[in-house]
């Protein structure tokens, strides 16, 4: 008997269930030692040596130097922990949230402004818009 | 004997709290947003309440994955303010009341809701911020705090329904404490946003707005929400909303006794960086 999951044609959206945060546990992990300024200086310095200190996988750590933070969130990240990537760069949560739009920085702050993204066409993978 | 004599919801957004520290109140993307909480400052500081029951959820900063409560209950004296990347917030630290957050765990565990009790913790912009909308900028938070945190970062969140549950047995815990504190319940988080993936940057009017008001008018069949129509509709991130339901839970109206409350304010707006603010203010009667 499998788990109901009723959220996986939500379009542009992962869930971060159990699933997910079984694959990311280390990834999310080595995030939250980032709330330590002394360890977000060691990051800073040699982010690659950092990452070498958490068994995360490859691919995990190639997404997290390329602030690819759809493949983070693929990859078994959560919103909340890679946040304090984008804290560590100085980067805003619109900034972060923004980056995995495909929009400009301009774009997304603009649309934010005119209202945001609209649900119409958003609710269901492959849903007309 | 304790009473709880009213009830605030409000969004958390942690862009409202660097908006403040920063400085940045009156600048027009802004002044909106803190107008909106103008009569709420007047307010709390005509009601003195003794203590805040404060409902919010900790953003990977109090727990990691190594600890994921679905309701945990801040016992504690006093709490930090977290540093959650950026540093922490220059805003008071939060003082706890140990004796009432005790007395409710012990009562709503007995009412069958298996609390967490957390002696140790820090607290983030979910909780902090919602305070600074409310007080302002002040030396030190009008009264004691209840940190109360609801798991909503790992799915599934409690159902709405639960959250709504525990919320009458929290009510029934402050009236059987034997103190006359004058309590107030907040909900926060929401409303409608999306934080991650393509789909970031969704807001949702038309939800939130029946979502307020059927919090007012039917919190009873708003508890049926089931999780994938606020996932569907507000966004990933908009599943904090099931948290003001437990502050609605706790009202008088809804546990036979008393009319329903009044609203003494409401407000909403687009945008606060990613997130739809809403902010409600409801009375006992």
């Amino acid at each position: 008997m499998s788990l109901d999951k009723p959220y996986t044609d939500v379009p542009g959206t992962t869930i971060f269930d159990a699933e997910m945060s079984r694959q990311g546990y280390h990834l999310n992990q080595f995030c939250m030692s980032l709330m330590k300024a002394d360890n977000r200086a060691r990051f800073k310095a040699n982010e690659r040596a950092y990452l070498d200190e958490w068994p995360m996988t490859e691919d995990q750590k190639l997404a997290v130097m390329a602030r690819d933070l759809n493949r983070c969130i693929a990859l078994g990240g959560n919103i909340y922990f890679l946040a304090k990537i984008g804290a560590t760069d100085g980067k805003s949560f619109q900034q972060m949230a923004g980056s995995m739009t495909g929009m400009s920085e301009d774009e997304y702050r603009n649309m934010m402004v005119s209202g945001g993204r609209t649900i119409e066409g958003n609710r269901y993978t492959g849903e007309k818009k | 004997m304790a009473r709880i004599s009213a009830s605030v919801y409000t969004s958390h957004v942690p862009a409202v709290g660097a908006a403040l520290d920063l400085g940045k109140t009156a600048e027009p993307y802004w002044q909106p947003v803190f107008a909106g909480y103008d009569f709420s400052k007047q307010w709390l500081k005509e009601q003195k309440p003794d203590v805040i029951f404060l409902v919010y959820n900790d953003h990977a900063n109090a727990f990691s994955l190594d600890l994921i409560p679905t309701f945990a209950i801040g016992t504690a004296a006093e709490f930090a303010v977290a540093d959650e990347g950026w540093g922490p917030r220059p805003v008071p630290k939060v003082i706890g009341h140990p004796k009432l957050a005790g007395h409710i765990a012990q009562s709503v565990i007995q009412d069958d809701f298996d609390l967490t009790i957390v002696n140790k913790m820090d607290i983030d912009h979910g909780l902090t911020v919602p305070l600074s909308l409310m007080c302002g900028q002040p030396q030190a938070w009008p009264c004691p705090v209840i940190p109360f945190a609801v798991n909503v970062v790992q799915y599934p969140a409690p159902s709405g329904r639960r959250c709504y549950m525990l919320g009458k047995a929290i009510r029934k815990a402050i009236l059987s404490y034997d103190e006359p504190l004058n309590v107030q319940i907040w909900g926060t988080g929401g409303m409608s946003h999306q934080l991650q993936g393509p789909r970031a940057g969704l807001i949702n009017k038309e939800f939130d707005t029946n979502f307020l008001d059927r919090l007012i008018a039917d919190p009873e069949g708003l508890s049926k929400m089931p999780h994938i129509d606020y996932v569907r509709e507000a966004g990933s991130e908009g599943i904090e909303l099931v948290m003001w339901l437990i502050a609605r839970g706790a009202m008088n109206d809804v546990n036979g006794d008393g009319k329903p409350p009044t609203v003494r304010h409401r407000f909403y707006h687009v945008p606060a960086s990613n997130t739809a603010v809403g902010h409600l203010i409801l009375e006992n009667n």
